[in-house]
């Protein structure tokens, strides 16, 4: 028996697959997401939009908001901990969590390296603007990419612009002819033999998320159509006027991605969405999506 | 041959890739009319919780149930076995309850226990099938007419059948073992 291997962890994005993943502060809200349908939590001290608010530096939850979720819900959990915060990252393993989210959304604690994860026997997932970041992220170990979006914005246009970065990229990789191979991976600063990897499949080696920026069940859809696997939602459910009617839209709309009837149906009286933000009136050095490289 | 693919959540479509590489029509299954003509249905690894709401959701559950009673055969994968089990302790969502046994949820702890095993499978040769074992549950116990297919090196149940009923705690359809899908294959078209 052997634990912690790529294809464990690689293995346990997959079961995430066309599922809602959603952020939550206590074991309350892990109870409500659970109980819409969610195929994961993610464990935190303040949702993104919070974050933004309070501004100052924002660290790994304290651990016994991540336990008390633990010992509540029986879907897997997960937690954040800071761009290349390794010794977060272990407290979180050592914790228990099911997966570890290097995050833009908290502080970075090192603007150079991110954490070496293949050190990790707990799955690691990476927040990325277009192909190279991916790969570069995957090939230190990342289990599972995500978009990075613009985190507690409600504004689902960053998060378009990385999905189109990345799926544009792959698609143009598997029309590359082999001797352009190595030039595209010098110019996307991506790791040779997981740019040549994708020419031959034509798709990522690991489930790519969207997230950062979902804020309705139409956003989710959109995502999904556009070749995310599943969805991850932060503030856009708890900062609602009704989490619960909402979560559970968003879940049934992730899997019926591609049926606008369910997606109208689910769609109906929702209350209010979290407000939004205009990314443009969002300072540069407030933009969380430029954290880490 | 048409074999359906519970499609409401999870891996779903690394099951349709491998029924597709033994040349077998497939059909994600996330609707009630995608039930009708049907030889077989795979319901597959994901978030038990997430699927069996989505299944409510889409009134999907009862018709499962009744295809199963009436002889569809089906083959359920970690998620899958235990939304087919009739028995599940830890459990906060109803399952499909057509097979006679009795499963644990996230039986081995959680995912840094998670694990790969070589698991001798007799009924599929000498080869040992490559068991990928993800936050995975267990059978406890089988009842009568239920054949336990695998095991642990420990003992601990790990994959069953029950006349045209199929679970594996493991998922098959992370491997490029194809030898428990066309076990499957083998129970639709009656050579099992």
């Amino acid at each position: 028996m052997e634990t912690g291997t790529w294809k464990v962890k690689t293995g346990l994005a997959q079961m995430l697959k066309g599922g809602v993943i959603m952020d939550v502060v206590n074991a309350e809200q892990a109870k409500i997401a659970q109980e819409a349908g969610a195929c994961a939590v993610m464990a935190l001290e303040r949702v993104p939009a919070d974050i933004r608010a309070a501004g100052g530096v924002a660290r790994m939850a304290d651990p016994t908001i991540i336990e008390a979720i633990m010992e509540t819900v029986s879907i897997p959990v997960m937690a954040k901990c800071r761009i290349g915060h390794f010794v977060e990252s272990q407290v979180l393993e050592a914790l228990g969590v099911d997966f570890i989210d290097e995050s833009e959304v908290l502080t970075p604690a090192d603007e150079t390296h991110h954490i070496w994860k293949h050190d990790f026997k707990v799955p690691f997932v990476c927040g990325c603007r277009d192909l190279g970041e991916a790969l570069r992220r995957i090939r230190e170990g990342a289990a599972m990419i995500r978009t990075k979006g613009e985190a507690g914005s409600g504004n689902i246009v960053e998060a378009v612009r990385h999905m189109r970065a990345v799926m544009g990229s792959i698609r143009k990789l598997v029309d590359t002819s082999q001797e352009e191979l190595m030039t595209q991976a010098k110019e996307m600063g991506a790791p040779f033999e997981l740019v040549a990897e994708i020419h031959t499949t034509g798709k990522l080696p690991v489930v790519n998320f969207a997230a950062g920026g979902v804020a309705t069940p139409a956003d989710a859809a959109l995502m999904m159509q556009l070749g995310a696997d599943g969805v991850f939602v932060g503030s856009g459910i708890f900062k609602s006027s009704n989490p619960e009617v909402r979560a559970k839209a968003i879940v049934k709309a992730t899997t019926h991605f591609q049926d606008p009837k369910i997606i109208a149906e689910v769609s109906k009286n929702l209350g209010e969405a979290m407000p939004g933000l205009d990314i443009k009136q969002i300072p540069t050095e407030e933009l969380l999506a430029s954290r880490g490289w | 041959m048409k074999i359906g693919v519970l499609a409401s959540q999870g891996a779903f479509a690394e099951h349709i890739a491998a029924l597709q590489q033994l040349g077998v029509e497939t059909l994600p299954v996330r609707l009630l009319e995608e039930l009708t003509g049907l030889d077989g249905l795979i319901i597959p690894g994901g978030e038990s919780t997430s699927i069996s709401s989505l299944m409510l959701g889409y009134n999907l559950m009862d018709e499962i149930r009744s295809l199963a009673k009436n002889g569809l055969p089906m083959f359920g994968t970690c998620a899958g076995m235990i939304l087919l089990a009739k028995r599940v302790s830890d459990l906060s969502v109803e399952p499909i309850g057509v097979m006679e046994i009795t499963v644990k949820r996230n039986a081995f702890g959680r995912q840094k226990d998670s694990f790969e095993a070589k698991l001798p499978i007799p009924v599929l040769g000498e080869k040992p099938f490559p068991g990928i074992f993800i936050r995975a549950p267990l059978i406890e116990h089988g009842n009568s007419g239920v054949e336990i297919l695998a095991r642990l090196a420990d003992g601990t149940s790990v994959a069953a059948r029950q006349e045209k009923l199929l679970a594996s705690a493991f998922h098959p359809e992370l491997t490029n073992d194809l030898r428990l899908h066309q076990y499957f294959l083998d129970i639709v078209a009656g050579r099992q």
